[in-house]
């Protein structure tokens, strides 16, 4: 499957706008990235190991932390993942 | 440096006077390259923080996720993000920089004052992480609207 990565990961993955990896379910995809590309993963996990809150990752159009198997959810090679950071703020 | 056309300039200064007293928010969609933001296309979004729209805004992933989509169909990147201060300086604030994570992008606030927009500025979000973040004033480069071009 296809993990999309945003503008300013892509410099962690040797400027690729997607990375294709081998996966059953969205942990196992997120780790493959990781293993690929070791410097990606401080910029996705805090030191904790949690995903950072202002990242968020979609499954094709559904926010997986609102899936309700959230990580150990199945994928397809047909599904895309999308890594995109938060945006916000204000006056 | 952000470069964009004077029909994108006029385009996102408008949407803040459009939404105004209430911020605005939009996604800038074109090819970074040497420290150059080329904007090709501004993209609007919703403002979710109906809660406080006066003074924050947050654009959904969901709709984050689709306009990447849109824009990689068309060949063109997430290169930057804009927003209006109704009623407050075109600087960024701490809220602003507390929430901003898209390194290397553009971020670009208009100042609204009484509905209508008054200064722009640009600030591009240098770094190589959360930890050495910072915003730098970025120039912008106005061109001329070019014949069969907008």
């Amino acid at each position: 499957m296809k993990i999309f990565i945003p503008t300013p990961l892509r410099v962690y993955v040797g400027k690729q706008d997607a990375v294709q990896v081998n996966a059953q379910t969205v942990g196992e995809a997120l780790s493959a990235l990781t293993s690929q590309h070791p410097d990606l993963k401080k910029h996705l996990y805090s030191d904790e190991g949690k995903l950072r809150a202002f990242v968020n990752v979609y499954l094709n159009d559904e926010d997986v932390r609102y899936l309700p198997e959230k990580e150990a959810t199945s994928v397809t090679e047909a599904d895309s993942l999308s890594i995109i950071p938060s945006i916000a703020g204000g006056c | 440096m952000l470069k964009l056309s004077q029909h994108i300039y006029n385009t996102l200064r408008k949407h803040g006077e459009e939404t105004y007293p209430h911020e605005c928010c939009g996604v800038l969609l074109g090819r970074s390259q040497d420290d150059v933001n080329t904007v090709e296309d501004a993209v609007r979004a919703g403002n979710t923080r109906t809660d406080s729209a006066h003074n924050r805004y947050h654009i959904a992933p969901q709709e984050l996720v689709k306009i990447q989509r849109q824009g990689r169909e068309r060949g063109l990147d997430i290169v930057g993000f804009y927003h209006s201060h109704p009623d407050h300086p075109a600087q960024w604030s701490k809220t602003d920089f507390a929430e901003a994570h898209w390194l290397g992008c553009s971020y670009v606030i208009t100042a609204v004052a009484n509905g209508v927009a008054q200064q722009t500025n640009s600030f591009l979000l240098r770094g190589t992480s959360e930890d050495d973040k910072s915003f730098e004033d970025e120039t912008i480069q106005v061109e001329e609207l070019v014949a069969g071009r907008c």
